[in-house]
């Protein structure tokens, strides 16, 4: 039921920042379709912990701006790479360990490893994840484990 | 102040075409398809990133901003999935990766 209200409230805001007009006609009819919609979603099994995980949200405030920063600087190592005459490239396929408990968890990872230029999460299965690098500095880097220690506390530990 | 704006917005949209310009460099030079979607990562995240940003700064506080924020959300949730169904899609049909160090042993998650 929280997840079926936040899911309306989120669709409601949406519908508020693409309309655009604030009259009462059209708030009424996006509160109608967004209650249908959740509605319809619900009777698809798709609005619970895992598919609208709102819970989420007050964790990203200091996840996204790491990952962020995370982003901006092996991009321009990458664009480094890209741009070099020699171009000093080592491509190396790495197998790593997710910690993460919960599915979520382990697609933020696969997601935030895909996200960062220079690795990209090629296959994943349980908690495995194949990673293409295009260093093997940059593999070394994932290794080390500090995203996986970040993307485990931003889950904060909770199975689905 | 309104200058200060405008110039700083000019400069990010500067930076990000330069940054989809490497990403494209990046795509034509680098030699095989796992390394090619490094390239294009680039273009994904701060090309699209910094070109957003400059045309929010354009935009100001306003509703165009609040629907830009929604395209780079959209851009940051939707280009990893697609570039890791890519990348798994190659791999199962069989592509092999060209690799100078292969910390896996041949095993790739999810086979025995």
């Amino acid at each position: 039921m929280l997840y079926f209200i936040s899911s309306v409230v989120v669709f409601f805001m949406f519908w508020l920042v693409l309309s655009g007009h604030y009259t009462l006609m059209l708030l009424a009819i996006g509160a109608v379709a967004s209650i249908l919609v959740v509605g319809l979603a619900t009777r698809m099994a798709v609005i619970d912990r895992e598919g609208h995980p709102i819970y989420l949200l007050y964790r990203a405030v200091w996840y996204w701006p790491w990952l962020f920063w995370e982003i901006v600087k092996s991009g321009i190592s990458v664009s480094k790479i890209i741009l070099s005459p020699t171009l000093p490239i080592s491509p190396t396929l790495i197998n790593l360990k997710a910690t993460q408990k919960s599915v979520v968890g382990v697609v933020v990872y696969a997601n935030s490893i895909t996200l960062t230029p220079g690795t990209v999460s090629v296959e994943v299965e349980d908690n495995e994840i194949t990673v293409h690098a295009i260093t093997t500095l940059g593999a070394m880097d994932l290794e080390e484990g500090k995203m996986d220690r970040m993307v485990t506390k931003f889950e904060g530990g909770i199975g689905t | 102040m309104a200058i200060f704006i405008d110039i700083l917005s000019w400069a990010s949209i500067i930076i990000g075409g330069v940054f989809c310009i490497i990403g494209m460099i990046g795509l034509m030079r680098l030699p095989d398809l796992f390394t090619r979607l490094h390239g294009s990562s680039v273009t994904d995240t701060l090309g699209a990133g910094f070109l957003i940003f400059g045309m929010a700064l354009q935009s100001g506080l306003s509703l165009t901003t609040a629907k830009l924020i929604i395209i780079f959300g959209l851009i940051l949730l939707t280009s990893p999935v697609a570039t890791h169904a890519l990348a798994q899609a190659a791999l199962h049909a069989g592509i092999k990766p060209k690799l100078t160090v292969d910390k896996t042993g041949g095993h790739i998650a999810g086979e025995d």
